[in-house]
């Protein structure tokens, strides 16, 4: 073993401890900068030894100067500019850009392999299903993510998309993909062969991810990041990298686990999640349900009143305050009312907003103290207690219909008791139904009282409210 | 794919496939909700190391379908890695203005 080699064999292990780190100090509070930036320092490190120890990098660095310009300036403007509400998409992207420079990556190999036997004899069985994993789980994260994203941005319709015989259509497309693999990993190194191989598994991502509903995006973005991270160790099995290795099945275990926590969450399986097609019999059976509820309306003076001389307010934020940029005006609301010595909590639900975190992370930023952040368990029992709890553009998560009505599609998801506040004040911009498509009961009860209108608007105007009242 | 052919590396390989899956498994089992989102953006960065990959199939690039192959690439897991890291930087940044509280 050369002198390089085992300096690459240092900087692998060194990398493989920083991701490792990097994950762990990412699940606290206190430490996940850090250890965010911990996972920067590992990753430029072996990017940096990759390129000086590799024979033939020098040959070609301008591939790499090109590829990494685009790649930097791309990555660098898109997380930047991306406003707060639009980080879930942004993620699906940078994932989706994974998946697809693995299932290159596991092509070019492949083209190398058949390259260098031009008697045509096979290339080795266990490098090659490794390669066909990579090539395969790559592209369906590639092309799902792509779904998710115009999903996420309004691109394409976040309503589950279904069609007569779809299951069997994926049922045939996976078929596909095993019997190609088989015979590309047995029979034959055609190069076409292999191609329809890819083009199949993106295909494959499309028909998976368009019959799910927009507000199951997280959790399938989380998914296809596993299988990023999946499709990563493949290529890494098949370069006999393992920085690769280690990173792809870090994050293929982990992001499995996210996953499954972000299921636990909504009380849904992934299998429900993946193949229930949430959403889209609901809608029909709403429309027809002839959805006019009577609603009671209330002026913001009115609810601003309410609120002034309440004893405790709960708030609870969703996705509504996210769009509508409110996050800013709603701390003004709580400093005015803490000043005039009212309790003020906010009630987090795990999937308010489209990502788990999404509320804390906008919360946050407006300066709201963490310890008014409250999360649902932790909660529930105080809104019995509270005069007035304020629901700001969220929905499902506060359906009674979850707790109570058990032909409801959302049936057994833990929600926020806010029917159990003496009142209920209801931010909305319309009486549409939420992201899952169900009509909400809760706005038909009587001590509920909706103020219609733009987040941000109706949160201002509560503001000028309490400043006079 | 010239050098995984050994037997024993490839066995090696596995060692390290399985030991990472638990070691995944078990760093990220106890996450409040909050972080969930970063948690998941930070993992993703992570797997941008797939450029380094990238970079190895650059420098084997002889013909020129591999050499736009390892360009695009490139390029993607440039994108993955650096808008990763950057996104989480920028998610996490809200977060630590405040001091004492809860962890």
């Amino acid at each position: 073993m050369s002198g390089t080699e085992i300096v690459t064999f240092a900087v692998w292990l060194i990398a493989a401890a920083t991701f490792i780190l990097a994950l762990k100090f990412l699940a606290s509070p206190k430490t996940a900068r850090t250890g965010n930036l911990l996972g920067a320092a590992g990753m430029a490190l072996v990017i940096a030894w990759t390129f000086v120890s590799s024979s033939g990098m020098l040959e070609h660095w301008w591939i790499l100067v090109v590829g990494a310009l685009i790649g930097a300036v791309v990555g660098t403007l898109g997380a930047r500019r991306v406003p707060m509400t639009a980080m879930p998409q942004m993620v699906a992207i940078f994932n989706g850009a994974g998946g697809g420079a693995a299932a290159v990556v596991a092509l070019s190999e492949f083209l190398l392999g058949v390259n260098q036997r031009p008697g045509g004899e096979l290339l080795p069985l266990v490098p090659m299903i490794a390669t066909l994993l990579g090539a395969v789980i790559g592209g369906v994260s590639l092309t799902g993510s792509i779904v998710a994203f115009g999903k996420l941005q309004g691109l394409i319709n976040a309503r589950a998309v279904t069609y007569p015989g779809q299951q069997i259509v994926a049922a045939l497309l996976l078929g596909a993909l095993v019997v190609i693999g088989i015979v590309l990993a047995t029979l034959t190194n055609s190069v076409p062969l292999f191609v329809l191989f890819v083009a199949i598994a993106l295909v494959t991502g499309v028909a998976l991810v368009m019959p799910i509903g927009g507000a199951d995006m997280p959790v399938v973005i989380s998914l296809l990041n596993s299988y990023t991270g999946i499709a990563v160790a493949a290529t890494g099995f098949v370069l006999g990298n393992y920085a690769l290795l280690i990173a792809g099945t870090l994050v293929g275990a982990s992001g499995a686990i996210l996953t499954q926590l972000m299921c636990t969450a909504m009380n849904r399986s992934i299998f429900n999640v993946l193949f229930g097609a949430f959403g889209a019999v609901v809608a029909g059976g709403a429309a027809a349900a002839g959805g006019e509820q009577a609603a009671r309306e209330i002026t913001a003076e009115d609810a601003a009143v309410l609120m002034a001389y309440g004893k405790k307010v709960i708030i609870v934020p969703g996705y509504g305050m996210a769009v509508a940029q409110a996050q800013g005006p709603v701390r003004e609301l709580m400093d005015l009312l803490v000043a005039k010595g009212v309790d003020v909590q906010f009630a987090i639900h795990p999937v308010a907003g489209r990502m788990p975190g999404h509320m804390n992370v906008l919360l946050a930023e407006a300066n709201v103290p963490y310890d008014r952040l409250k999360e649902m368990d932790e909660i529930n029992d105080d809104f019995a207690s509270a005069d007035v709890a304020l629901v700001i553009g969220a929905n499902d998560v506060t359906n009674p219909a979850a707790r109570n009505d058990a032909g409801s599609p959302i049936y057994g998801m833990p929600i926020l008791n806010v029917d159990h506040a003496q009142n209920v004040i209801v931010l909305k911009r319309s009486m549409g139904a939420g992201f899952a498509g169900i009509d909400n009961p809760l706005y038909a009860d009587p001590k509920t009282a909706m103020l219609f209108g733009d987040a941000k608007t109706s949160v201002a105007s509560l503001v000028s409210g309490v400043k006079s009242a | 794919m010239t050098e995984a052919l050994d037997p024993r590396a490839l066995l090696d390989a596995l060692f390290i496939l399985v030991l990472a899956a638990f070691v995944g498994y078990e760093v990220v089992s106890k996450v409040p909700t909050m972080l969930h989102t970063p948690l998941m953006s930070g993992a993703n960065a992570i797997h941008g190391v797939i450029v380094v990959g990238a970079m190895l199939i650059a420098a084997t690039a002889g013909d020129f379908l591999r050499i736009i192959l390892a360009l695009v690439a490139i390029t993607l897991g440039t994108i993955n890695v650096v808008g990763g890291f950057v996104v989480t930087d920028r998610m996490l940044e809200m977060f630590k203005r405040r001091p004492g509280d809860r962890s």
